[in-house]
């Protein structure tokens, strides 16, 4: 006898079936944002005009034109080659600390991931209050050891620094706080690829004769580039898209545009400012950047994988 | 070349003592196989040699210096992983050549090194491969000659044969005790597998919960094993053992013979009731009892035996070996 076949058992129903729920979940909430706003950036949309024109690349013309978009690019890439070379670096650091054994390393684990977990808005609202031009914790502690507020201190006279009021200083506040934000992800990404890689290798490496920065730049950092390509992928995606800590800390301030980012300045355009064509067009800018960048990572993770 | 002596050897990861105070001395020149079962610290012991792990107590003496605080790369060791642990990055030429950069001898010379190496054991054409486009065998090759490019003292080797089927294993096996005779390195060998300890090595060392049972060469091993657990390990069956007026009587499957193949010099008899018969092949073994206890006889297939009969059965009495019944340790009778 022919074993019954189940509706669900043939391939040409359940396939479909078990992937439509992450299509939909791109098309309704990837692809059609992408697409409106892809139309909205050639056209000459406002918040309150309700008469649709398409106008070509006017819109890019004009922002490209505009030195405050310059200012946000150049802005934005400080802030994510700053941010992204940071967690590489820290993240690193953290990964080899936790790999190893010592007392009171769960707590230490728990601490280094908590920012993960706690809303960014929140986390940047902390951080308001320690970087506040009057009450900062920071500049309490300065001037307690004698490094500001007095004359002839190594941080100058003035009683507070003003962390979010100084240009430099404000840039430096949000890849700072930023960091903090995306530390715990980039730890988790190389911690599992530092344990991918086999101990015997590593102790091959020893019994070679290859000391620690021999180990590291000859066999761990070669062994870890695929991870570190794809840690680098993810930090330089959640930076370069972030507006959430420059909203808070600094609204794109100090005055004119010290830390004004794409993100902030396309949401201040576009939301803000109503003009939903151009907001569109500055975030349309995100996509060949990004899109080039990924292409370019994950080639080379390929190719270091193969060999 | 060199000598290496182990004093006191011990080794506790927290409560377990991996290492129970071992004494070796491992001659110049010597191929010496560590054989045990796993969990015997036959490959912690081998660690603590390369410098990898340190001894909790004991000292390690290679040519006649104390090397316990020497890192693994002054002491002049090189060692061949079980997987390999062949750099994946590099090519097989930059994998060889790993420990004479790191050495940081020039190019030239690097190249010649590299070069005889790599011929001595027959992968000169590998050289600019990378390690996943090689056979395992090549690769077990390729470790060797990156252990031996640096002229080391002593060559450790962690079962490196056992990721190899069973087919090139024995090719592999020969190989390798004719390249050790040839450039006379000091080798210490871990290995669980017997057939592989009595084929490569001078001496066995057989390990057991962190001592060593016993060591000498492999005839001795096999024939005069020290105790029950020497006996039972080694041989494949192992050592039948029968008691008898308060000791252990143990003799080997091939010297269990039916009376009548017998020769006329002084034998112990025993009633053998055989419950199944093998055929192997080349021999047959002949699982049964004497009295209550379980034992194998392995027999040329022309010996005539049916299951489920009595036969009268018999060791030549110099064949037979004799075991304390509680310590299980050898005595003489």
């Amino acid at each position: 006898m022919k074993p019954k076949k189940h509706f669900f058992d043939r391939e040409t129903v359940l396939a479909p079936l078990l992937v439509l729920p992450a299509g939909l979940y791109i098309v309704l909430f990837v692809g059609f944002p992408f697409v409106m706003s892809f139309v909205y950036s050639i056209s000459n949309v406002t918040v309150g005009n309700p008469n649709f024109k398409i106008v070509g690349l006017q819109n890019f013309t004009a922002i490209l034109a505009d030195p405050v978009f310059r200012t946000s690019l150049f802005n934005t890439v400080i802030f994510t080659v700053v941010s992204v070379l940071l967690v590489l670096v820290f993240a690193h650091i953290l990964a080899e600390l936790l790999l190893r054994d010592f007392r009171g390393k769960w707590l230490v684990r728990f601490l280094i991931m908590l920012p993960w977990t706690a809303p960014i808005a929140l986390g940047a609202v902390g951080f308001l209050w320690f970087l506040d031009s009057v009450f900062s914790p920071i500049d309490w502690l300065l001037r307690d050891v004698g490094l500001l507020g007095k004359p002839g201190a190594l941080l100058g006279p003035a009683s507070n620094l003003y962390w979010l009021g100084r240009p430099v200083l404000a840039m430096a506040s949000i890849i700072l706080v930023h960091v903090w934000r995306l530390l715990p992800l980039g730890t988790v990404i190389l911690i599992s690829g530092m344990n991918s890689i086999p101990k015997e290798i590593v102790e091959a490496a020893q019994m070679d004769g290859a000391g620690y920065f021999r180990r590291l730049f000859d066999i761990n950092l070669p062994l870890l580039f695929p991870v570190i390509g794809v840690t680098i992928l993810f930090a330089t995606f959640f930076t370069f898209t972030d507006m959430t800590v420059v909203w808070v800390l600094t609204r794109g301030g100090p005055p004119p545009n010290a830390t004004q980012v794409l993100a902030s300045l396309a949401f201040l355009t576009g939301i803000e400012g109503g003009d939903l064509a151009q907001g569109a067009a500055i975030a349309i800018f995100f996509f060949p950047v990004l899109a080039g960048l990924a292409i370019i990572v994950l080639r080379l993770v390929k190719k270091a994988i193969v060999t | 070349m060199a000598f290496v002596q182990l004093r006191g050897i011990k080794k506790q990861f927290g409560a377990v003592n991996a290492v129970d105070g071992v004494d070796l001395e491992i001659k110049d020149g010597e191929f010496l196989v560590l054989l045990g079962p796993s969990g015997s610290g036959k490959t912690t012991l081998m660690r603590l040699c390369a410098g990898l792990e340190k001894p909790t107590a004991g000292e390690l003496v290679i040519d006649g210096e104390v090397v316990n605080d020497v890192p693994p790369r002054e002491r002049g060791i090189a060692m061949v992983f079980q997987s390999y642990a062949l750099y994946p990055h590099k090519t097989v030429f930059k994998n060889i050549a790993f420990p004479l950069t790191v050495e940081g001898l020039d190019k030239s010379e690097i190249r010649y090194k590299v070069e005889l190496a790599a011929g001595l054991l027959g992968i000169g054409r590998l050289l600019e491969r990378m390690p996943s486009q090689i056979s395992g065998g090549e690769k077990q090759r390729v470790a060797i000659a990156r252990a031996l490019v640096r002229k080391p003292k002593v060559l450790l080797m962690d079962e490196p044969l056992s990721n190899l089927d069973a087919k090139v294993r024995h090719t592999a096996r020969v190989e390798l005790k004719k390249f050790q005779q040839e450039i006379g390195v000091t080798t210490i060998y871990v290995t669980h597998d017997q057939a592989e300890a009595m084929g490569l090595g001078d001496r066995i060392a057989v390990m057991s919960e962190g001592r060593v049972r016993q060591i000498g060469i492999p005839e001795d091993i096999y024939h005069d094993p020290a105790d029950t657990f020497v006996a039972g390990f080694i041989g494949n069956p192992p050592m039948n053992f029968v008691e008898q007026n308060g000791v252990i009587v143990g003799f080997r499957p091939e010297v269990f013979l039916p009376a009548e193949l017998a020769s006329t010099e002084d034998q112990t008899k025993f009633r053998f009731k055989v419950t199944r018969v093998e055929n192997l092949g080349s021999f047959k073994l002949a699982y049964g009892t004497i009295g209550e206890t379980g034992v194998i006889a392995n027999l040329q297939l022309r010996v005539p035996l049916e299951e489920g009969r009595e036969y009268d059965f018999s060791v030549r009495s110099k064949d037979v070996r004799y075991y304390h019944r509680e310590t299980g340790v050898r005595i003489t009778k």
